[in-house]
C-alpha cells in the first residue's frame, strides 16, 4: 500500500496520468516537459498504459488531437511548456469554449525572446484568460495528486485544467512521491461523460459560427448566441470555486494528502508579514517564514494553488490580519506589474485591508532565488513599512537595472 | 458511363437551404462525397466556404455529424477523432477531413503532412478554389499564375501554382486520387474506393467558384469539364504507387488530344490581365504535366 518512490515532478506527473488512465495522449517535445512525453510513451510501448498515442508534429496539433479526442468521447492528456504553449494559444481557447475536460500539465518556463530553457512562469500567466483553470503545485507529490484531482474538477465543471508546475525546479528534482493504488483512482475518478455526442444517430455540427444574438432552431426553441455561450463558462468557473476544494478534500480523505484547494496556508494565524506566491517559490518561502519568524518577525505563508479562478473570497480572509504583503512571483505583465499581484491587489480592494504590497520579480529565465534572498527581501520591506513607508512598490530582485547604487556596489 | 449514375446513393445527406453561393462547386462535391461515404461519417471542418455551407448555430442543412475546428488544424482534429474513437473501440467510422486549398496547401499543410506521415486512418480531401475563396477571393498558393484576386489585384498572381499532389505523393499513401463535380460518377466512385482503404487518403477537388473565377453561376460544370479537358486538371488515381488515368481524363489520354488552354482561361475573369507570356507559361506547364502523366500511365 504504502508505495512510496524517489521521482522526478515529471515522473510524478506520467504516473498521475497512468493512473487516470487516459484513452488518448498527444504531446510534442519540449524542453523540461521532454522526460514526462518520453516516460508515456514507454507506459504505453511496454503496455502499462492502454492509450492512443498521437506523436504529433507539433504543439498546436497536439492539442488540437486532444480538443476532438475529448470530443469523441475519450478522456486525453497532454504537456508542454514556454513556447510550445504559446503555440497551442488559439487551441486554449477553442478547447475552452468547447468545455472539454482536458488536463494539461504545463511545466513552467520562461519564453523567448531571448532564447531561455529555465524556469518561470511567464508561459502560464500569459495564457491566463484563455478559459483554462490554472493549479500550481509547490512539490512533486502535489504535481502527482493534483493530475488526478485536475480530471475530477475538468469532467465536473466541463472546463480544461492547467496543471503548472515549475520547470527543472520541480520537473527535474526527485523527491519522494507516495504512488497511490490504481483501485483507489477507480474510487475516486468516475468515468468520463462527454456533454455532446458526434454520432449519425443524432448528427450534429459542432461549434458552427454563432451570430450576436439567440437564434431559434427548427423546432422554435430559442438558442444560446455567443454571448450566452462564453457566460456559461464563465459560471462554470464560479462553479469550480467549490469544485476545486472538494476534489482536494475529497483526495486527502482517502490518501491523508491535502494540498489545500483555492489556497493553502503556513503560519498565518498570527502572521503581521505574509508571504505569498505560486508553485515552488512559495514552498521556498515557508522556510524563510520560519527564518524571519527566528529572527522575531511574525511571518507566514499564502500559497495560491488555483490562479483561475481566482480566489478572491480566500485572500480577503487570510490577509485580513496582515501588516505586510510581500508577492513573490516569477512572471510579469509588462507596462504594469506582476501577474498575481494585480490580482491580488484586486481582490484586496474593498475589503478594508490596506496593508502595503510589495511586489518581488524574481526568478526570471531560471535566475536562482536562494531563500536566505527572500528572507532578505521580506525584512527590507517589513522594516520599511515599520518606519511608515506606505507605498506599493515593485522590485526585481537579483536584477541589475543599472542604477547608481548598483553601480557603486 | 451513363447507367453509372443509378448506382448512386439515392439518400441526400445535404438538405435544401445550405448557404453556400449559387452554382457552388463545392456543394455539388459534397453532396456526391456524402452519398459515397453514406452514414457513420464525421466531417472535421476547418474555418472555410464549408463552415459556411453548414449554416449558422443552431440550424444546419447537413445531416452529418461534423466537428468544427481552427484554421491549422483540420487534419489534427480529424486525428484526434480517429484516436478517440480507436481509444473508445468504436469501429467503421468514416473520418473525413475537407480542408479549402488554405486549409491545405498554405496553413494547413503542416498538421496534414503529421498526419499522412503518421498514415492516420482518415480521408483527407482538398476543395480547390484556388484563393480564399470564404474571405473574398485572397491570393493562396493555390491560386495559379496570371489570376487576380484581391490581393493580386492589378498585375496577377506572377507564381505558378504549388504542386500539392507531388507534395502528397511524397507521403507515400495508401491511396491518392484527383476528382472533379463536374464528372460526379467518377467523384463517387473514388470516396467510394477511398472508403474501403486503411490508412491516409488524399483526395483533391477542383472545385469551380463563380464569385472567385468570375464566371455565370450556370457555366459550374462547363468550367469544370473544360479544365479537365484543356488537361490543366487531370483525373487520376494513384493507389499502392500505381497512376493510372480515370473518367474524362483517360477519354483525352486514349484520343491523345487536349483542349487549348485558352478555352478554358477566356471564359473567366480573374484571367482577364492574363498576359500572352503567362498563357504560354501555363500552357507548357499543361503540356509537361500531361506527357508526365502519359508516361506514367504506360509505364
Amino acid at each position: 500500500m504504502n508505495n512510496v518512490r524517489i521521482i522526478t515532478g515529471n515522473e510524478a506527473a506520467a504516473q498521475a496520468v497512468k493512473l487516470a488512465k487516459p484513452g488518448v495522449i498527444a504531446a510534442y517535445p519540449i524542453t523540461p516537459q521532454t522526460s514526462l512525453a518520453e516516460v508515456l510513451s514507454e507506459y504505453i510501448e511496454k503496455g502499462e498504459l492502454k492509450a492512443e498515442y498521437v506523436r504529433v508534429e507539433s504543439e498546436h496539433s497536439s492539442l488540437t488531437v486532444c480538443i476532438s479526442a475529448s470530443t469523441v468521447g475519450a478522456r486525453v492528456f497532454t504537456a508542454t511548456s514556454s513556447n510550445g504553449l504559446l503555440y497551442m494559444h488559439e487551441q486554449l481557447h477553442w478547447a475552452a469554449g468547447s468545455r472539454l475536460p482536458i488536463v494539461m500539465c504545463c511545466v513552467n518556463r520562461g519564453v523567448g525572446a531571448p532564447w531561455s530553457i529555465f524556469n518561470d512562469q511567464q508561459d502560464s500567466f500569459s495564457q491566463r484568460d484563455t478559459g483554462w483553470i490554472q493549479i500550481y503545485c509547490r512539490d512533486n507529490q502535489e504535481i502527482l495528486d493534483t493530475v488526478i484531482q485536475a480530471y475530477r474538477i475538468a469532467e465536473e465543471v466541463y472546463i480544461p485544467v492547467m496543471v503548472c508546475y515549475d520547470g527543472f525546479t520541480l520537473s527535474h528534482t526527485m523527491m519522494p512521491v507516495e504512488i497511490p493504488d490504481s483501485g483507489l483512482i477507480e474510487k475516486y475518478l468516475p468515468p468520463y461523460k462527454p456533454h455532446t455526442f458526434l454520432t449519425s444517430d443524432d448528427p450534429v455540427t459542432i461549434n458552427p459560427v454563432f451570430f450576436p444574438y439567440r437564434r431559434e432552431n427548427s423546432k422554435g426553441v430559442l438558442c444560446d448566441g455567443y454571448m450566452e455561450m462564453r457566460y456559461k463558462l464563465h459560471a462554470a468557473f464560479e462553479k469550480a470555486r467549490t469544485t476545486i476544494p472538494e476534489a482536494s478534500k475529497a483526495w486527502a480523505k482517502l490518501t491523508g494528502r491535502d494540498h489545500g484547494g483555492m489556497i493553502w496556508e503556513y503560519k498565518t494565524e498570527d502572521a503581521e508579514l505574509v508571504l505569498t506566491g505560486m508553485g515552488s517559490i512559495a514552498n521556498e518561502a515557508t522556510v524563510a517564514a520560519d527564518i524571519l519568524r527566528d529572527e522575531g518577525i511574525k511571518a507566514g505563508v499564502v500559497g495560491i494553488r488555483a490562479f483561475r479562478p481566482f480566489p478572491k473570497e480566500e485572500v480577503a480572509q487570510v490577509f485580513r490580519k496582515a501588516q505586510v504583503i510581500v508577492v513573490f512571483e516569477k512572471c510579469f505583465s509588462y507596462g504594469y506589474e506582476g501577474g498575481l499581484c494585480s490580482d491580488l491587489k484586486a481582490s484586496l480592494y474593498g475589503t478594508g485591508i490596506t496593508a502595503p504590497i510589495h511586489n518581488y520579480i524574481v526568478g526570471l529565465g531560471g535566475r536562482d532565488v536562494k531563500t536566505g534572498e527572500l528572507v532578505e527581501a521580506a525584512r527590507v520591506t517589513f522594516n520599511a513599512v515599520g518606519s511608515g513607508e506606505t507605498d506599493n512598490k515593485t522590485i526585481w530582485l537579483n536584477c541589475y537595472t543599472g542604477t547608481e547604487a548598483e553601480d557603486r556596489k | 458511363m451513363q447507367e453509372n449514375i443509378f448506382k448512386i446513393n439515392e439518400k441526400e445527406y445535404i438538405l435544401p437551404g445550405n448557404r453556400a453561393c449559387q452554382g457552388c462547386g463545392l456543394s455539388l462535391a459534397y453532396r456526391y462525397i456524402l452519398k459515397a461515404l453514406r452514414e457513420n461519417t464525421i466531417v472535421a471542418i476547418p474555418p472555410s466556404c464549408l463552415c459556411v455551407l453548414h449554416g449558422l448555430y443552431p440550424t444546419t442543412s447537413v445531416i452529418v455529424p461534423a466537428l468544427n475546428t481552427t484554421f491549422a488544424g483540420n487534419a489534427a482534429s480529424a486525428s484526434g477523432i480517429v484516436a478517440g474513437l480507436n481509444a473508445l473501440n468504436i469501429p467503421d467510422t468514416t473520418v473525413l477531413a475537407l480542408s479549402g486549398d488554405g486549409g491545405t496547401y498554405d496553413i494547413g499543410i503542416q498538421s496534414l503532412s503529421g498526419a499522412a506521415e503518421r498514415n492516420t486512418d482518415f480521408i483527407f480531401a482538398c476543395y480547390d478554389n484556388e484563393a480564399y475563396m470564404n474571405t473574398g477571393t485572397q491570393r493562396s498558393g493555390a491560386t495559379p499564375m496570371g489570376a487576380l484576386t484581391t490581393t493580386t489585384p492589378v498585375i496577377t498572381k506572377q507564381e505558378p501554382k504549388k504542386d500539392f499532389l507531388k507534395i502528397m505523393e511524397a507521403h507515400h499513401l495508401p491511396y491518392l486520387a484527383t476528382v472533379s463535380p463536374a464528372y460526379p460518377v467518377d467523384l463517387y466512385e473514388k470516396f467510394v474506393k477511398a472508403k474501403r482503404i486503411r490508412g491516409t487518403r488524399y483526395i483533391q477537388i477542383d472545385t469551380p467558384c463563380p464569385p472567385g473565377w468570375g464566371y455565370p453561376v450556370r457555366d459550374t460544370v462547363k468550367l469544370g469539364k473544360l479544365a479537365v479537358e484543356t488537361g490543366l486538371f487531370i483525373l487520376f488515381e494513384i493507389e499502392n504507387e500505381r497512376f493510372r488515368f480515370t473518367g474524362r481524363s483517360k477519354t483525352m489520354a486514349e484520343r491523345g488530344k487536349l483542349l487549348p488552354l485558352v478555352n478554358y482561361v477566356e471564359k473567366q475573369a480573374r484571367f482577364k490581365k492574363m498576359s500572352i507570356e503567362q498563357l504560354g507559361t501555363l500552357q507548357a506547364a499543361v503540356n509537361s504535366r500531361w506527357n508526365e502523366c502519359l508516361r506514367r500511365a504506360e509505364s
